[in-house]
């Protein structure tokens, strides 16, 4: 079938069998390998990507239901060298560690941060209900994410 | 040029995180090679069977299939899964199941295919005809005469049984005031790396060379196994752990998908791709823990405690893998924890049940210790109604009887057991939480106040304690190399997979040689390009890698003070790194480039006479001793009677890991390895039903913590540096873990002390916590 869309602002024609799932289309079609396979059943949050800006588990759509939809993966969200305050926030405060589940925790906080530029720390753990991480704890991923939200906000009132 | 600061000590943003933050890290998954193949493995739904038959022919018609494979297919031409502990019964352990199935998840056929979606047309084609058989999965049970057996050749289904008597025990147990008895069972875990295992296997016939991509913690010594089961040369076998992401002990094996894609892409001359799925990693990746011992503690009133024995039952479930019947160990010699209990015996009956194999997970043997130790002082305090604290105090270990023999044989390097109980105590201010928790208990409120004080070994160790058989000691090895332009390129034998050492490691270079941290790069698992290493498990990369890196280090630092001796002439032990240049101690004014001395090692510009050229130097550190790190942590828990819900309202931790080059990775080790402990007092169990089914097949069964079900740490240190190596060091890796389970446990235990509940299995989940309430409420 063939599947139209934009991955990080860059407009996509392929034609995808239509079992694929997403995840499969973003790291073996598009070569974006930075978004990860963790459980395949929608609960480790590792394949989570922006579809038309919100938070979605790659690994649990098919392919050809994004038709039509701008999609960002982590590789989208630096601006050339210029990091995203949350891919800065996750190094200053060192919110990973094998880094396996960080671009799907960006990716989910990226989301949070849209629709909440000042979490709490409850808000952020309640937030990542659906992303896991094995090797910090999630404490750094919480400052990571306040870092994040605190920079954002300076930047939007500058 | 600006002064070049000092990195060690330092909160330093690590070095690794560019990549993986831009989603550029390549982990096995990622790599792509041209004309690559997927293969999947069909797994056995049955804990126990007969395989009768297994039909291919169906599968092997599949379109874009390539080959579908049996066990049957691969006798003679792949070896046993290797297990390299000594045990009684080591049995044999075909990469595919051959003639009968004894766990669910064990491997049954492959299919490889153009790729995973063809594959998984190709499994689903696959008929076997399977006689399902009797299964057990209690290991007491296991023992009993009547049980099914799982390796006829053995007609019993123990592994081993080692022995530690000593008649001082049962002394101290006719001379107590009392001896306590009671049953702990350390519940089967599962490691759950975020990343499951997996395998890029090429062969290039021309020049008869494999190259393995593994998602492995030890890529030296997997290559050794695996060209024992394929009968290689090691050196025709070139391993890459690329980026690793997570193994905790779980990756500290050799799987059969290791030589099984290898012997794929050498028989079909294609690279052959792996990638294990989540069920296949709950089911057939290693679990830990899964001890059961019946503890036995001889006491005084005054709390002291004067012998401990233990009787473990240790499930090592169907096949042996690389460690397993090793893990144990650690466990007895440990059970005695901070305290100078004077008298240990135990023994430990290692059995096979019908479940995966149990191997490492993060502190493997010593979390059991910790956990035994800990009641065992909750026990005390709890029987002689004494504070659980002084209980502690009593017992431990003083600061000044180190280095200290324990009961268990080991000899403790360093340490300030009381001095880490006392800072976890005045940061949460036990007497006022005390109050607080008697007010509390008026308004019918369940708090308790959990204390667990941990000692654990690391850095192993000596080569003498790891078996021969793994081909490797317990050494670490290190290259460090300067390069003609400055640079240093560090080779380090241990395998990183999240613990950071590209960046400990360079700020350690950095400080060492008067240079910037970002002039240094270290490179880790690839057997083609570091020297033979040994890996990294079990606290060692800082611990063990860390001072082979500093024996390079050393060397060059010699070599490059002779040449600017010469150039100089001020004699060598007058002269230091300092600030990319090579100074006179005692005037910083007489020094010379650092890059002039490179240059004239490697024979450009300035020639120096009798030195040997260029800067490159190998070492393999082989330790003297373990280390011991240690702590305190301490929780305040509220449960709600009504649910059995715990809640953290502190969650205090003081660590001990000797010098610290990196506090901020330190912190993230902590807080990682808190979590992972919490998990298994409160959360996390594998579970089989009777007939083997595993029930905690996927992560919505098997309860990884979320976010917002673990508390804020509040950490703290102490730092006692450890005299075994150059560096001070001691290891952090597994100390979070190891304090964390006794904590929870004991702080929710408190909660519930006055309902008279004193023992419950874990993890204590709401509905174990709700049915202990409602049957000590009726009774």
């Amino acid at each position: 079938m063939l599947l139209n869309l934009t991955i990080n602002g860059e407009q996509r024609s392929d034609n995808v069998d239509p079992r694929m799932l997403l995840v499969h289309y973003i790291r073996d079609i598009a070569n974006l390998t930075g978004t990860h396979v963790g459980c395949e059943t929608s609960i480790c949050g590792a394949c989570t990507v922006l579809i038309n800006g919100s938070a979605v588990k790659s690994c649990t759509i098919l392919a050809v239901q994004a038709d039509g939809t701008k999609i960002t993966t982590i590789e989208g969200m630096a601006e050339g060298d210029r990091l995203h305050p949350l891919q800065e926030g996750f190094w200053e405060e060192h919110g990973l560690q094998c880094g396996y589940c960080t671009p799907g925790m960006i990716m989910t906080a990226a989301d949070l941060l849209a629709r909440n530029s000042n979490p709490t720390e409850a808000e952020i753990r309640e937030a990542l209900e659906g992303n896991l991480c094995r090797c910090t704890g999630y404490q750094h991923i919480v400052k990571a994410i306040q870092f994040a939200a605190a920079k954002m906000r300076t930047s939007k009132a500058a | 040029m600006a002064v070049v600061p000092k990195f060690v000590g330092e909160r330093i943003k690590r070095r690794e995180d560019p990549r993986l933050i831009t989603g550029t890290g390549q982990y096995v998954d990622d790599v792509r090679l041209p004309g690559m193949l997927t293969a999947l493995v069909l797994r056995s739904p049955y804990a126990h069977a007969k395989i009768n038959s297994i039909k291919l022919d169906a599968a092997q018609k599949v379109p874009g299939v390539v080959a579908v494979l049996c066990g049957d297919d691969l006798k003679d031409k792949v070896g046993s899964v290797p297990c390299v502990a000594p045990a009684e019964h080591v049995p044999y352990h075909p990469v595919l199941a051959q003639g009968k199935v004894r766990f669910v998840g064990e491997g049954v056929a492959v299919a490889v295919a153009s790729d995973a979606y063809i594959a998984q047309d190709a499994l689903d084609q696959i008929e076997v005809d399977y006689d399902p058989l009797e299964a057990v999965t209690d290991p007491e049970q296991a023992l009993e005469a009547g049980a099914p057996i799982l390796h006829d050749e053995f007609k019993t289904n123990s592994v081993t049984l080692a022995s530690v008597p000593n008649p001082a025990v049962d002394e101290a147990m006719n001379k107590a005031d009392k001896v306590i008895r009671f049953r702990i069972h350390n519940q089967r875990l599962a490691p759950v790396p975020m990343e499951p295992r997996g395998v890029v296997a090429r062969w290039e016939p021309g020049y008869k060379q494999l190259t393995i991509w593994s998602s492995t913690q030890i890529p030296h010594l997997m290559r050794s196994q695996v060209a024992d089961m394929l009968k290689l040369g090691e050196n025709k076998i070139h391993v890459i752990a690329p980026e690793v992401g997570g193994g905790f002990g779980a990756k500290l094996n050799v799987y059969a998908e290791e030589a099984l894609i290898s012997h794929l892409a050498i028989t079909l001359k294609r690279p052959v791709k792996w990638i294990e799925r989540r069920r296949e990693n709950l089911s057939g990746t290693t679990h830990g823990r899964d001890q059961i011992v019946y503890l036995e503690i001889a006491a005084n009133k005054d709390g002291e405690v004067l012998a401990l024995k233990g009787r473990f039952i240790c499930d090592m479930g169907a096949y042996l893998q690389l460690l397993t019947p090793a893990i144990p160990g650690f466990s007895g010699l440990m059970m005695t924890g901070c305290y100078k209990i004077p008298a240990l015996a135990f023994d430990q009956q290692m059995v096979f049940t019908n479940k995966m194999a149990t191997d490492a997970y993060r502190g493997a043997g010593r979390p059991e210790a910790a956990f035994i130790a800990e009641r065992t002082m909750e026990a005390v305090a709890s029987e002689f109604n004494l504070d659980p604290a002084d209980v502690r105090r009593k017992n431990f270990i003083a600061k000044a009887s180190f280095p200290a023999p324990t009961a268990g044989g080991l000899v403790y390097d360093s340490g300030d057991y009381e001095l880490t109980l006392n800072k976890a105590l005045d940061q949460i201010d036990y007497n006022k939480t005390r109050a607080e928790q008697a007010a509390a208990a008026k308004e019918g409120r369940y708090i308790g106040i959990g204390i667990a004080s941990y000692v654990e070994i690391c850095g192993i160790g000596p080569s003498a304690l790891l078996p021969p058989k793994l081909k490797g000691g317990g050494w670490e090895s290190c290259t460090v190399r300067i390069e003609p332009d400055g640079k240093v390129t560090v080779l380090t034998g241990v395998s990183p997979h999240g613990q950071g050492q590209e960046t400990t490691f360079a700020q350690i270079v950095a400080d060492e040689l008067g240079i910037d941290i970002d002039d240094v790069t270290v490179v880790h698992g690839d057997t083609a390009l570091v020297p033979y290493g040994i890996g990294t498990f079990g606290s060692r990369g800082t611990t063990v890698g860390g001072p082979a890196l500093m024996m390079s280090v050393g060397k060059l630092q010699a070599k490059m003070k002779r040449i600017a001796s010469t150039m100089m002439e001020v004699p060598p032990e007058q002269l230091e790194f300092r600030n990319r240049t090579i100074a006179m101690a005692s005037d910083a004014s007489k020094s010379i480039a650092l890059q002039t001395v490179i240059e004239a090692a490697y024979g450009y510009k300035t020639v120096i006479e009798g030195v040997e050229p260029g800067l490159d130097a190998t070492s393999f550190y082989e330790p003297s001793a373990c280390t011991f790190p240690f702590g305190t942590h301490v929780a305040v828990v509220e449960v709600d009677s009504q649910t059995g819900q715990v809640k953290f309202l502190r969650y205090v931790a003081v660590d001990d890991c000797g010098k610290v080059i990196s506090p901020l990775l330190v912190e993230g080790q902590i807080q990682g390895g808190i979590a992972q402990g919490i998990a298994q007092a409160l959360y996390e169990e594998v579970k089989y039903d009777e007939g083997g089914q595993l029930l905690s097949a996927t992560l919505m069964d098997y309860a990884v913590p979320k976010a917002n079900m673990l508390p804020h740490y509040e950490l703290l240190s102490t730092v006692t540096p450890s005299p075994v190596n150059s560096l001070g060091v001691k290891g952090v890796g597994e100390a979070g873990t190891i304090g964390a389970t006794p904590c929870a446990y004991n702080a929710v235990l408190d909660a519930l002390k006055r309902l008279g509940i004193r023992d419950l299995d874990m993890p204590l989940k709401p509905e174990t916590i709700w049915r202990a309430i409602r049957d000590a409420k009726k009774a």
